[in-house]
């Protein structure tokens, strides 16, 4: 059997050397011109003054320097984070008790999961425009915008996230619960286990594939959101510092990175790239981080 | 006793989830209502029925289709051409780059590999600005040749889920096909992607919903003031007054999500499969 499949391989791995060009060509054409090139280009930019791409000074870990100095970069970064750390618990939460209840064989779940799914496929920008008309049409009854305060700008940005987002995490955790076994859920309940005692001790420790794979998006999904964050309130309101510096109080990171580029006082770009690798780190290293963490708690099938 | 508490239990939840159901479409609804309202009433009686006195009819959807100092039917049009090609471009290359990285398994192709499922931790913003300068050098910057640079930057996720599948072939099949006297071309064309449909409506589904939504891989890579998609449109609305017309804004909001929402509900089914397979990335 095994020697088969070796002289097998080789009919038809031999007559492949020679179209590699065909298959992967195209795909690595693309490849470099879309991703690996910018890739590397931004890692050397990032250390190098320039306003041209082409006219460029090495300066070194300057750039890097300046962006841990820039309060409206670190005010961003910890907006981020605690925009992603609530928004990551209260999605989750939410939409782990939804899936919970519509696989318990209610009437209509079909019809629910359709309505919950459905906002996940407007895209950032509209539902953006969509929220801001919404939370103006409820606040201008107290005299404010959800421009005017920051407080209403987090809330807000919330409140949208959780809307587009606990439709998708809900379907994630579905397939997990539906893939719970019934003997085990049997097993629990001659037992005498109650229904919660089941969630807790047999029905979550079952699940902690899918809760990992939705912690990691929703962790990541927070940080890198640009799309809704510019949308709702590109950053406003702004508040002006005694040095002078600009903090918009409700701009993430991505946001913040994107008008260091090309804002109206874009003369940083060196900056704004480092910023950009700053930020690429951070993502990356969160996404391995929470993977290591609930890989350990998952249980040994 | 017990199993009519349960009961009583299901209907609760049921009666429960429809009142959260209409809480969900209500944004959608407030977007109906407000599509059809005078834009000075947008913003005070944002959650009332249009009136005599409110109701614009048909005047905002009008409107919107010049609004903004471009009409509304070229980004429709220019959203169009990117979507599909840029997902029939997707579908195509890197299927035949998954199915010859898993077949051929080289030292080069297993570069390749994890240089895919690297991209797809790598987030936008750090290649976004030599990307946009890189595109525009070499004339990607129109609705006809962006698809490459989709091609380019949506590859990782692609060639990742079809690797994914490739591996769980029989090869016994492909060796058929090489004994009958099929080339890798052929044996690809008529035996393997056949195989591949299933898993090909679910990355186009993915790259469908991505390409379609996208904001800022365009507006920094096409030339905005001959091309606009329609999100670029939307967010230029605002950019281009001081104070914008809410009412044709919700109009064309209106128009935008139409097709979004009937494309779902065509093919629910496959989107939801689709989204389930592909929840490796953010």
């Amino acid at each position: 059997m095994r020697k088969k499949k070796v002289s097998g391989g080789s009919t038809l791995r031999k007559p492949l050397v020679k179209w590699g060009w065909f298959f992967l060509g195209p795909v690595l054409l693309a490849f470099s011109i879309g991703f690996v090139w910018p890739f590397i280009q931004g890692i050397y930019l990032s250390f190098c003054e320039f306003r041209l791409i082409s006219d460029t000074t090495f300066v070194g870990f300057e750039n890097y320097i300046e962006v841990f100095k820039d309060g409206s970069f670190l005010h961003s970064f910890w907006y981020t984070a605690l925009f992603a750390i609530t928004s990551l618990v209260i999605i989750n939460v939410l939409s782990f008790m939804v899936a919970y209840a519509l696989t318990q064989g209610i009437k209509g779940s079909n019809l629910f999961r359709t309505v919950f799914f459905m906002p996940n496929l407007i895209g950032g920008i509209v539902l953006g425009y969509i929220w801001s008309m919404i939370f103006d049409g409820i606040l201008s009854k107290w005299d404010t915008s959800i421009l005017l305060e920051s407080k209403w700008g987090f809330w807000g940005l919330i409140i949208l996230l959780c809307w587009q987002q606990i439709g998708y995490m809900m379907i994630i955790y579905i397939a997990g619960l539906q893939s719970v076994s019934e003997d085990m859920l049997e097993a629990a309940r001659i037992d005498g286990a109650s229904q919660g005692q089941t969630l807790f001790n047999v029905i979550i420790p079952n699940v902690m594939p899918s809760i990992t794979i939705c912690t990691f998006l929703s962790l990541t999904n927070g940080f890198k959101l640009f799309d809704q964050n510019l949308a709702l309130t590109a950053g406003q309101p702004y508040i002006i510092q005694e040095g002078g510096t600009v903090i918009k109080t409700t701009e993430m990171l991505a946001l913040n990175i994107y008008n260091t580029f090309y804002g109206q006082s874009a003369s940083a770009q060196g900056v704004a790239q480092a910023k950009a690798v700053v930020f690429f780190i951070l993502v990356a290293g969160l996404g391995l981080m929470q993977l290591a963490f609930t890989r350990k708690r998952e249980v040994q099938q | 006793m017990r199993i009519l508490a349960k009961n009583r239990g299901k209907t609760l939840l049921t009666v429960l989830f429809s009142a959260i159901s209409v809480i969900y479409i209500l944004p959608v609804v407030a977007v109906v209502l407000n599509s059809f309202k005078l834009n000075t009433f947008v913003k005070t009686n944002t959650f009332d029925f249009p009136n005599s006195e409110s109701f614009a009819g048909f005047a905002n959807f009008e409107k919107g289709m010049t609004f903004g100092n471009y009409p509304f039917l070229n980004s429709v049009i220019y959203s169009v051409i990117i979507t599909l090609l840029s997902t029939a471009l997707i579908l195509l290359f890197t299927s035949m780059a998954a199915w010859y990285i898993s077949r051929r398994n080289s030292v080069v192709c297993k570069i390749v590999y994890y240089l895919c499922i690297f991209s797809m931790v790598v987030p936008f913003q750090m290649v976004m600005f030599p990307l946009s300068k890189t595109a525009d050098r070499l004339n990607l910057n129109s609705p006809w040749t962006i698809p490459i640079v989709y091609l380019g930057f949506g590859a990782g996720l692609a060639i990742f889920m079809f690797a994914g599948f490739v591996k769980s072939i029989p090869l016994e099949i492909e060796e058929a096909a090489a004994i009958d006297g099929c080339g890798p071309v052929r044996t690809y064309f008529s035996v393997v992607m056949p195989m591949l449909y299933p898993t090909m409506i679910s990355v186009g589904i993915l790259e469908i919903m991505w390409v379609w939504n996208d904001y800022l891989l365009p507006v920094l890579v096409l030339d905005i003031n001959k091309y606009r998609t329609i999100p670029i449109h939307i967010q230029y609305l605002k950019g281009s007054y001081g104070t914008v017309d809410l009412g044709a804004t919700m109009a064309l909001i209106l128009l935008s999500i139409i097709p979004v929402i009937a494309f779902y509900l065509a093919c629910q089914k496959h989107i939801i499969k689709g989204v389930a397979a592909g929840a490796v990335k953010g």
